[in-house]
């Protein structure tokens, strides 16, 4: 067993500077209705008349493709979450991206789900 | 527009599927979550990071505080389509206390969690699995196996870790596809036993 691809040992930077920029100095605590699982699409191309900042250009660019969730978004471009999702929800409150919600809370996980979580592994390993 | 990722269509979701879930893999460093996510993942798995803030040494209050810094966590996922509809997310969770603020996103709206171990190094899986409890988490424990480990029973590693007779405790390799998703199915007819 390696342990060099074990990525969890931390970072210590003594400040952070790119996320702030890419999202114009806003909180990067942001507890919105985005999680790391919540589906997202583009849903209209930016008007070429009123150009978006390069990062947005370049997720939204990332979702044209179809959908992906915020962890895949962040993920691919390299961006901590906490930035994606100011991103996403900046994108989607301007209607270029669409968004599916993933299921609300552990205490609402239905047995329908887990029941299709089980068929799946099971159709897919067994 | 921009530069331009260089993806094909097989990293996004079949359009037709409308739930995301989410299982948590979990355990001490090097215990084999990210061989156990790249094992079971439909994508080559991806690295997210979260940014942390963190009080200085010293310093009560971290608020506005100058000796603060930043701590970047990162964590691998991968990806698992299920069915036409389902999707099911694998997060690889770091195990360290410090990262309980990572730990509040991460546990939110997860079913479960996989909690590995290492036979031989079990006392290491102590905090994440205080963890896991301190978030209502309910979880199964796979011991993965390492090549030329003395085996232990299950029944020791069960006695050992002072489980809930309930918890499931089976045996995984996490570099095996078939064992890792065993263990996945394990998990997941625990969860359904627990709504009955």
């Amino acid at each position: 067993m390696t342990t060099s691809d074990e990525p969890e040992l931390a970072q210590e930077t003594a400040e952070l500077v790119r996320p702030y920029v890419i999202t114009n100095g806003r909180d990067l605590l942001d507890d919105s209705d985005f999680s790391l699982i919540t589906l997202v699409t583009m849903h209209r191309e930016p008007p070429r008349t009123k150009p978006l900042d390069p990062e947005k250009l370049r997720l939204l660019e990332l979702c044209a493709g179809g959908f992906l969730s915020v962890a895949e978004i962040a993920g691919h471009m390299q961006l901590p979450v906490g930035v994606v999702k100011i991103l996403v929800s900046d994108l989607t409150a301007e209607g270029h991206l669409s968004t599916r919600a993933p299921i609300p809370s552990a205490q609402l996980v239905d047995r329908q789900i887990l029941e299709e979580v089980l068929n799946g592994l099971q159709a897919r390993f067994g | 527009m921009g530069s331009r990722l260089d993806l094909d269509d097989s990293v996004y979701l079949r359009s037709s599927v409308q739930t995301a879930a989410k299982i948590l893999v979990v355990g001490h460093f090097a215990v084999g979550k990210t061989t156990f996510i790249g094992t079971m993942s439909e994508i080559p798995p991806l690295r997210t990071e979260e940014v942390m803030t963190q009080a200085g040494a010293g310093i009560d209050d971290p608020k506005g505080a100058p000796g603060k810094t930043t701590t970047t966590v990162a964590m691998d996922f991968g990806r698992l389509t299920l069915s036409e509809k389902l999707v099911l997310y694998l997060f690889g969770t770091p195990g360290q206390q410090r990262f309980v603020q990572v730990w509040e996103d991460l546990s939110r709206g997860a079913l479960g969690a996989l909690v590995l171990v290492d036979p031989e190094r079990l006392e290491e899986s102590f905090p994440v699995m205080d963890l896991v409890e301190h978030y209502g988490i309910p979880y199964t424990i796979a011991v993965n196996q390492f090549d030329g480990t003395p085996s232990h029973s299950l029944e020791e590693i069960r006695e050992a870790l002072d489980l809930l007779p309930e918890t499931p405790v089976v045996n995984c390799d996490a570099r095996d596809q078939r064992s890792s998703a065993d263990s996945l199915i394990v998990l997941v007819r625990y969860l359904q036993s627990r709504l009955n």
